[in-house]
């Protein structure tokens, strides 16, 4: 679809990054290599980069620097999960994440740690449960205008705080559902762009950066990681001020305390202040800055390493004003996506602008 | 070019589509086992804890205490300089309630696994679980002490502590 | 501290760890639905013992296992053909070590078979046949399980065996 939608062809792609996420989820290891021929790698250069969660916004970084180092004139980016083989549930897949020797055998789960980074956040900064819920509500009504959702709803406030307990203070619809996806995107050098469209989205900035394994190291209320990954896309873009400089911003949503917690870690907001701008309706489709206008991972579904990158090519088809029902109004002309993930300790960022 | 989304490929299935054989799948159990070989500073680590006790590693540089244990300071990339016999009390620096376990199975009685910051180490926080505590009791601050297995049952494992529980209460 | 010099794994703490938590509890197991194209392979395999591929018109070739799309021009596969169950040992192996590394009392024969015009083909076994007859560019043919025990699986293929065609 990605080629079909520039009239491209397989012939006409240089290279190829694949992203995708735990090998434990298929249970088939050097799955990069299982995939390489659904991707269109077949005799390509290849790569597969992996950084969890945050993968889908670094393999479009790793595709920019496949084209921005002169190497390559296109590259075709595709990210996938398939995370339904994993059975009795995916959850289980995470087991083998953790420090073998001072976490595993506590038999974490991966709802464990986000729980304990979201009583943190609202701890530090006196923030409510009701406060997030409304991120959930929006998502996935943002979700209801696109073809590919997932779990699209109209759901309120009192819907979210009164699901089921999973771990507090995340509940069911705090939390994003398990998915099989794929996303793919044509990335193209200045001049063979400009051959293959007259409308192109430009990369103009890309980060990432991770913070330390030991998870006591760190303080769970606020993704410095994230921030140092920013400003080095931000750095690359020549964006001041991030707050007024960017139109729409994708923030990971795999939670719905996490597009708040990323936001501020974008430096979208100060710290602790992003449920204020939720609250006042900023981040609404129709919002000064919309967050997650595509519906985001709650909506449309977590393909872990497809996520990211469905966040990039809903910020492709918003600055081109072909993003249908979900198009955000006024002519965006720069968007930021973010992916997050590892364990609780990666941000990959991305500018991109017409 | 086409603007939108168009129509999507692929055939959704359901759990029941599969267990009722209305399409084919195989099945792939592993068997595989693993052996990890803990390290020197892993090593002490969980050998204090046989010992019933708690210990850090020391970088003389930054002067951060490095917990749990390891030979090496991340932060300065330096070899660490000695160890750091910490006390088995500590703050609760946040914690979750769950409802759920590791393959997302409902459990009726809640986990409370807990990020505990130990006295001495400057505020670094270890994993773990805290005991029979009353849920609505639990806050970020409690301030918490560690119950260990009898010493014959410990075995060198992150689990010869069997949980924390509130001071003055345990 | 110093670095300590381990030389023996004996000298090393050790901890074990699989894919499951706790001893009676559940473990982890994968699951994989076949896809559109591997649906129906298998299901011509099981129900009506035949071997099926899907052909690119555009690159004239034939898939096996077949796929929904060509790998190499992405076109979408419509066009299914029987691929007759008569082929060539493309390579071979006489493995005498099970995944664990035990002797097995019987050598297992695996062979790589290829099928005229064909592009793709099988990984499977070898039977009635000694190893010491086996060889490169070999004919053989497939061997099916009986009907009611196929499931649709790979191993309703129950080996190639040595064939007598031109």
């Amino acid at each position: 679809m990605a080629l079909d939608s520039c009239g491209m062809t397989l012939d006409g792609i240089d290279c190829v990054v694949m992203g995708t996420a735990p090998d434990a989820f298929d249970m088939i290891h050097m799955k990069g290599e299982n995939l390489i021929d659904g991707a269109g790698a077949w005799r390509k250069p290849y790569m597969r980069g992996f950084v969890g969660g945050g993968t889908g916004v670094f393999v479009v970084d790793q595709g920019w620097y496949h084209v921005a180092s002169g190497l390559f004139d296109t590259c075709l980016v595709v990210a996938e999960e398939k995370m339904s083989s994993c059975l009795p549930h995916p959850q289980g897949a995470f087991i083998t994440i953790w420090d073998q020797f001072t976490e595993s055998p506590l038999g974490p789960s991966l709802l464990w740690m986000f729980a304990m980074e979201m009583t943190r956040y609202m701890h530090v900064h006196g923030i409510t449960e009701r406060e997030i819920a409304m991120v959930s509500v929006k998502n996935k009504k943002n979700a209801m205008d696109h073809p590919a959702a997932q779990l699209p709803a109209e759901i309120t406030v009192e819907d979210v705080l009164n699901s089921e307990v999973m771990a507090w203070p995340v509940k069911r619809l705090d939390v994003s559902p398990s998915s099989d996806g794929a996303v793919a995107l044509v990335l193209a050098a200045e001049p063979a762009a400009k051959r293959i469209t007259d409308k192109p989205v430009w990369i103009e900035g890309v980060g990432w950066c991770l913070d330390t394994f030991y998870i006591g190291h760190r303080d769970l209320y606020y993704p410095r990681y994230v921030e140092y990954a920013a400003r080095q896309a931000y750095e690359m873009a020549g964006i001041n001020e991030p707050s007024k400089e960017i139109d729409i911003a994708e923030p990971y949503d795999p939670f719905d305390y996490k597009e708040l917690h990323n936001a501020e870690g974008l430096l979208l907001c100060g710290k602790g202040e992003a449920p204020k701008l939720l609250a006042d309706g900023v981040t609404q489709r129709t919002g000064r800055q919309p967050w997650c206008p595509s519906g985001g991972a709650l909506g449309v579904g977590n393909a872990i390493a497809a996520t990211g990158t469905m966040k990039v090519a809903e910020l492709f088809w918003q600055l081109r004003g072909e993003a249908g029902k979900r198009q955000v109004p006024g002519k965006p002309r720069r968007g930021v996506a973010q992916a997050w993930g590892d364990e609780l300790q990666v941000g990959t960022v991305i500018v991109v602008g017409i | 070019m086409r603007n939108e989304v168009g129509e999507l490929p692929g055939v959704p299935l359901t759990e029941k589509d599969v267990l009722h054989k209305k399409v084919l799948s195989t099945e792939w159990d592993p068997k595989l086992k693993w052996a990890w070989d803990t390290g020197i500073g892993y090593g002490r680590y969980l050998n204090e804890l046989k010992k019933g006790r708690i210990v850090g590693s020391k970088c003389n540089k930054c002067k951060r205490v490095l917990l749990p244990a390891r030979a090496f300071c991340e932060l300065c990339f330096r070899q660490v300089d000695e160890w750091v016999h910490l006390k088995d009390t500590g703050t609760v620096n946040t914690f979750s309630i769950a409802y759920t376990d590791w393959v997302a199975r409902r459990i009726k009685e809640p986990r409370i696994p807990a990020m505990i910051e130990i006295d001495g180490s400057g505020g670094v926080a270890i994993l773990h679980l805290l005991g029979a505590v009353d849920p609505k009791q639990v806050r970020v601050g409690l301030r918490v002490k560690a119950v260990w297995k009898p010493e014959s049952q410990r075995e060198g494992a992150i689990t010869d502590i069997l949980h924390w529980l509130p001071m003055g209460e345990g | 501290m110093s670095a300590e010099k381990v030389t023996q794994l004996s000298q090393t703490k050790r901890m074990f760890g699989e894919l499951s938590f706790g001893p009676q509890d559940v473990k982890l197991y994968g699951q994989y639905t076949y896809g559109i194209a591997g649906e129906r392979f298998f299901r011509e395999i099981k129900d009506n013992g035949r071997i099926m591929g899907t052909r690119c018109q555009k690159c004239q070739l034939v898939y096996l296992p077949p796929r929904i799309y060509c790998e190499r021009c992405f076109a979408e596969l419509k066009e299914w053909v029987e691929v007759e169950g008569k082929g060539r040992v493309h390579s071979y192996t006489a493995v005498h070590v099970d995944l664990d590394g035990n002797r097995l009392n019987e050598p297992i024969l695996m062979a790589i078979v290829e099928f005229p015009g064909i592009y793709g083909g099988f990984v499977h076994k070898l039977g009635e046949i000694e190893p010491r007859d086996v060889r490169i560019g070999l004919k053989v043919e497939v061997v099916l399980k009986r009907e009611e025990e196929r499931e649709g699986s790979i191993l309703d293929i129950e080996y190639f065996k040595p064939g007598m065609f031109d």
